[in-house]
């Protein structure tokens, strides 16, 4: 194949991908989107085969190797995608984000020692920034992985010293970086390489609650950039068309979401290097609330004209959609009003819930945004919040050193009625006590979503 | 290729990249992302490449270790996608009374 041809070829996949991204920015062209994008991946990585790299003949050498360690990525990739639970699914994106930039990594240490001393200064430096930026990204990643699935705390983890640790780390990996540029020689990357796993680890650590899908989006667009910069090294225009695209339109996607939830992108790239033990927050914890049964609620739901259902993580966890889609059912066959007023970032994704709740068939029209639901909660009677915390706590308006002050909220404190669904009075993933738990309106239905969903149904059915 | 021919093919790329996602609805960010994840998973274009000029066991160690990730990152990235999209698609039936 001529180089004219695979370059051609190679552009096609980068059209592909620029589709991709356009399509999946609408929701009635999202899914095709994806596949575009699934297809232009696929002939980039079939034409490979089939082109003679500089100095190179066909077939590839290793080829074996090749399609045997492709088999393996399919057979781990696949199962792993299909079979996490929706509720799993960011810790998902944040792995497979991980081993990407992992592997852009390799490819670029790989890259470095065939080169050797051919290298030139503009390939040494190109190379540098993989290593540094894909490992960052990779320990990043894994990191975010075990906090979000709750094997670690998902409370910031500061230390006293901290941020000199954190800055003394990011001082000695440009050091090593300056030191590979000039000095070359494998020893030093491999220190770089090490350096820099550490660097991610320090980075993500210090971030916690509502900023760790920010930080995902962060590291995902650092992934691209370090494809780009392969891409570079490799000769390859697609690596660097692709990797640019997901570099710039990641950025863009990171300030959208950090928007939404009310965060400096600033503040949340820089916290490693500002953050402070929190302040004690909430101080009584044994104040009385007041617990309800599912008989109250149903009691609470029939003579209601107006009713918001407010989900949240806890909804994801209990797989309790298809039982609230039962009970706002129900509520409208008594002639009930019912939305779900949906925050942008409730759940731990933005769009989780909405994703949660087209899976039970929820209808559009029943889904309203935080704008538009927000004024209309003076009139409603009941609002029912299903495991969610921070994004209906006040604490975000009124309490300025709190993690989540300024992030915009659901006001389901104008409603006349509250019912919260927890499974206990542990606060929400910021770690921030809710003081909506302890108003004279609120009624507390404690157990799992699910489970307490169920039972109101089937009281409010007696009813 | 010429040094000035990569920096325009990145600055426009940047460009692109910024517009395409400009206006995009929350509920849309995370399937986003997720595609975007499952795009950069192009990387194993480089893995193979690396591969193929691999001539130590060493760097073709490597270089299969990057050809697995890559190809997790890329797959995986876009069934799971597809996955988060299977929801939004139109449903017909059984929504009116």
């Amino acid at each position: 194949m001529s180089h004219f041809l695979y370059s051609l070829i190679g552009l096609s996949a980068g059209v592909c991908f620029i589709l991709a991204l356009k399509g999946l920015s609408t929701p009635k062209t999202a899914r095709r989107g994806n596949i575009i994008g699934a297809v232009g991946a696929t002939i980039a990585t079939v034409v490979v085969f089939f082109y003679a790299q500089e100095g190179e003949s066909l077939p590839l050498n290793n080829l074996g190797w090749i399609l045997g360690a492709i088999a393996v990525g399919v057979v781990i990739g696949v199962p792993a995608a299909r079979k996490v639970q929706m509720t799993q699914m960011p810790q998902l994106v944040a792995l497979f984000n991980g081993v990407g930039g992992g592997a852009a990594a390799l490819v670029a240490i790989v890259e470095y020692l065939h080169l050797g001393d051919k290298a030139n200064t503009a390939e040494v430096i190109a190379t540098v920034f993989t290593v540094i930026v894909g490992c960052v990204s990779f320990s990043g990643s894994i990191i975010t992985f075990l906090k979000l699935q709750e094997l670690m705390t998902t409370r910031p983890v500061v230390f006293p010293g901290g941020r000199f640790v954190i800055a003394a780390t990011l001082a000695a990996t440009l050091g090593v970086a300056v030191w590979v540029v000039i000095a070359l020689g494998t020893n030093p990357l491999l220190i770089l390489a090490a350096l820099s796993l550490l660097f991610g680890v320090l980075f993500v650590l210090p971030v916690g609650g509502a900023d760790v899908p920010i930080v995902i989006s962060l590291l995902n667009a650092f992934t691209g950039l370090t494809v780009a910069a392969s891409g570079y090294v490799l000769d390859s225009t697609l690596l660097i068309i692709a990797g640019t695209l997901v570099g710039a339109s990641g950025t863009i996607l990171t300030r959208m979401m950090a928007e939404a939830m009310g965060r400096s992108l600033f503040g949340t790239l820089f916290g490693a290097f500002t953050a402070k033990p929190q302040e004690a927050s909430g101080a009584a914890d044994d104040r009385p609330v007041r617990s309800g049964s599912p008989d109250d609620v149903a009691i609470l739901l029939n003579y209601a004209r107006r009713v918001v259902i407010v989900p949240g993580f806890g909804l994801a966890v209990a797989q309790a959609q298809h039982t609230v889609r039962e009970l706002a059912d129900l509520l409208i066959s008594k002639g009930i009003d019912v939305a779900y007023g949906i925050h942008p970032v409730a759940g731990r994704m933005p769009g989780h819930m909405n994703v949660l709740l087209a899976e039970a068939n929820v209808p559009y029209d029943q889904l309203s945004e935080m704008e538009e639901v927000n004024p209309t909660f003076a009139q409603t009677d009941v609002a029912i919040v299903i495991g969610a915390n921070d994004v209906v706590n006040p604490a975000a308006k009124t309490s300025p050193g709190a993690p989540i002050y300024g992030m915009p909220i659901l006001e389901v404190a104008n409603a006349a009625n509250i019912i919260f669904l927890k499974r206990s009075m542990r606060p929400g993933f910021a770690g921030i006590e809710n003081e909506l738990l302890y108003d004279p309106k609120t009624m507390l239905l404690f157990g799992d979503a699910k489970a307490s969903l169920t039972k109101v149904v089937s009281a409010l059915k007696n009813l | 290729m010429e040094p000035i021919a990569i920096i325009s093919i990145f600055v426009l790329a940047v460009f692109v990249g910024f517009e395409v996602v400009s206006k995009v609805s929350s509920t849309l960010h995370t399937p986003l992302m997720s595609g975007a994840n499952a795009i950069h998973g192009v990387i194993l274009v480089g893995a193979i490449i690396v591969a193929d000029h691999s001539r130590t066991n060493l760097e073709l160690g490597l270089a299969v270790a990057a050809i697995i990730l890559a190809t997790i990152n890329m797959v995986g990235g876009f069934v799971v996608t597809d996955r988060m999209l299977e929801m939004f698609k139109p449903k017909k039936g059984g929504e009116n009374k």
